[in-house]
């Protein structure tokens, strides 16, 4: 096996570029995907280059109102960050724990492309793109074009996430839920994001998603875009159908964290919840 | 392979060993560190913790690679301090050590805590410890403990 640890971004590219290798930041994913015995190395089925040191990927600045976040910034940085938007934040802090925090990548979370990675429906709702680099261009995708099943991406062997950029917005509500079987260190049966902004009685702004629940994060925005507009004892009033409208989309599985009827069931519950909180 | 320098416990160490060998096990088999434990070896429970930068990290899902230059303390090293004396001493009095196959995770945990927040609430507390099991004590006892060393070590962290 030829395992490389390149020690800049440009060299990271050329090596891509010539070889077939698994791309490995702070490893809290496949690590433990890939684990063996006690004292052995862990069974990797390709070579690896690990990028979680390169300096040109983290960064966190604020361009032109949007958030450009490098790939292997840490969710424990970000945890802390004055820039990051509160909705990660509200994620973060329940995703895994400190020790997973200090090695756990953003990046990551988006190459692994779990249905139950918990900053990706954030990501979704916040209208994230991702910036993707090889060694003969930059190409941007919306979050939701780039992870089309679990652990599928339309991510080309050549290339590495660089960047996650994430437009600046407002809103007057902020919603992230997550169940899991224990408080820290689950990955989660159901999460749940969700933003609103309301003025003068009126819905504005409204996008929701859900983890875990589909074979990737679950977001339907022309469902959002019919109750724009709307004043919020409209939405109220019709709860009942918009949740049932939502619900067509949700057809979670079962597996041995839960079963569809509790993940539907709950999944509605937590939509209901933040529409009742506007 | 790849030839890899870190500092470890305080000195300049330097390894040749594959980038994606589990940190636990080169500090265990190759440096003799064996307060560093294996639990789940999935990163759940917090046993192989140990500070990188004194941050805690699972050292059971660190690759070897990612600590090129970096400032790893184990129990070892941190038991040289005055902050672990304090600890250590809270940990005794408040019952905090039964089994202890979990201590040396939990005193990690509470240092690097403390760290960030020399003076935390419960509730930080158990966010803080929260990846770490503990499967004797029942926790109460160790959330007192590092209380009671926060407040006794006043001005360590």
């Amino acid at each position: 096996m030829k395992n490389l640890t390149p020690k800049t971004l440009k060299e990271t590219l050329i090596l891509l570029n010539e070889g077939d290798y698994k791309i490995l930041a702070g490893g809290t994913d496949l690590m433990i995907q890939n684990r063996a015995w006690s004292n052995t190395l862990p069974k990797f089925n390709k070579d690896i280059l690990l990028v979680f040191n390169l300096p040109e990927l983290k960064y966190i600045t604020l361009e032109d109102d949007c958030l450009h976040i490098g790939s292997t910034m840490t969710l424990e940085e970000l945890l802390y960050h004055k820039l990051t938007p509160k909705l990660l934040v509200e994620a973060i802090k329940i995703m895994a724990s400190p020790a997973i925090r200090n090695m756990a990548t953003l990046g990551g979370n988006i190459g692994n492309a779990s249905p139950a990675g918990d900053s990706l429906p954030v990501l979704y709702i916040l209208n994230a793109i991702v910036v993707i680099e090889s060694i003969e261009r930059t190409r941007e995708l919306p979050i939701e074009d780039l992870i089309i099943g679990p652990g599928k991406k339309t991510i080309q062997k050549n290339e590495i996430i660089k960047e996650i950029k994430i437009p600046m917005s407002n809103f007057t509500s902020i919603r992230f839920d997550k169940v899991g079987g224990r408080k820290a260190d689950a990955i989660s049966k159901i999460s749940f994001a969700g933003v609103a902004k309301v003025k003068n009685n009126t819905i504005q702004d409204f996008r929701v998603s859900f983890g875990a629940v589909g074979p990737t994060v679950v977001r339907n925005k022309e469902l959002e875009a019919n109750v724009i507009g709307l004043t919020v004892d409209d939405m109220k009033v019709n709860i009942q159908e918009i949740l049932n409208e939502f619900g067509n989309f949700i057809r979670p599985i079962d597996d041995q964290r839960s079963n569809k009827e509790y993940r539907k069931t709950v999944a509605i519950n937590l939509l209901k919840s933040f529409i009742l909180s506007l | 392979m790849a030839k890899i320098k870190f500092t470890l416990n305080n000195k300049q160490v330097e390894i040749e060993k594959s980038p994606t060998a589990r940190l636990l096990d080169i500090l265990r088999e190759d440096f003799d560190f064996t307060g560093v434990k294996e639990g789940c070896g999935e990163g759940e429970c917090g046993a192989c913790a140990v500070l990188i930068n004194d941050q805690i990290v699972n050292s059971c899902i660190v690759p070897l690679g990612t600590v090129e230059g970096k400032n790893i303390v184990t129990i070892e090293g941190f038991s040289k301090t005055k902050r672990h004396e304090v600890l250590r001493n809270a940990f005794e009095e408040e019952g905090a050590v039964q089994c202890g196959f979990c201590t040396p995770g939990m005193l990690i945990a509470s240092e690097s805590l403390l760290n960030k927040n020399p003076h935390p609430t419960d509730e930080e507390i158990k966010i803080g410890l929260s990846g770490n099991l503990c499967r004797c004590t029942g926790y109460n006892m160790i959330i007192k403990a590092v209380k009671s060393a926060s407040k006794k070590g006043d001005g360590l962290w």
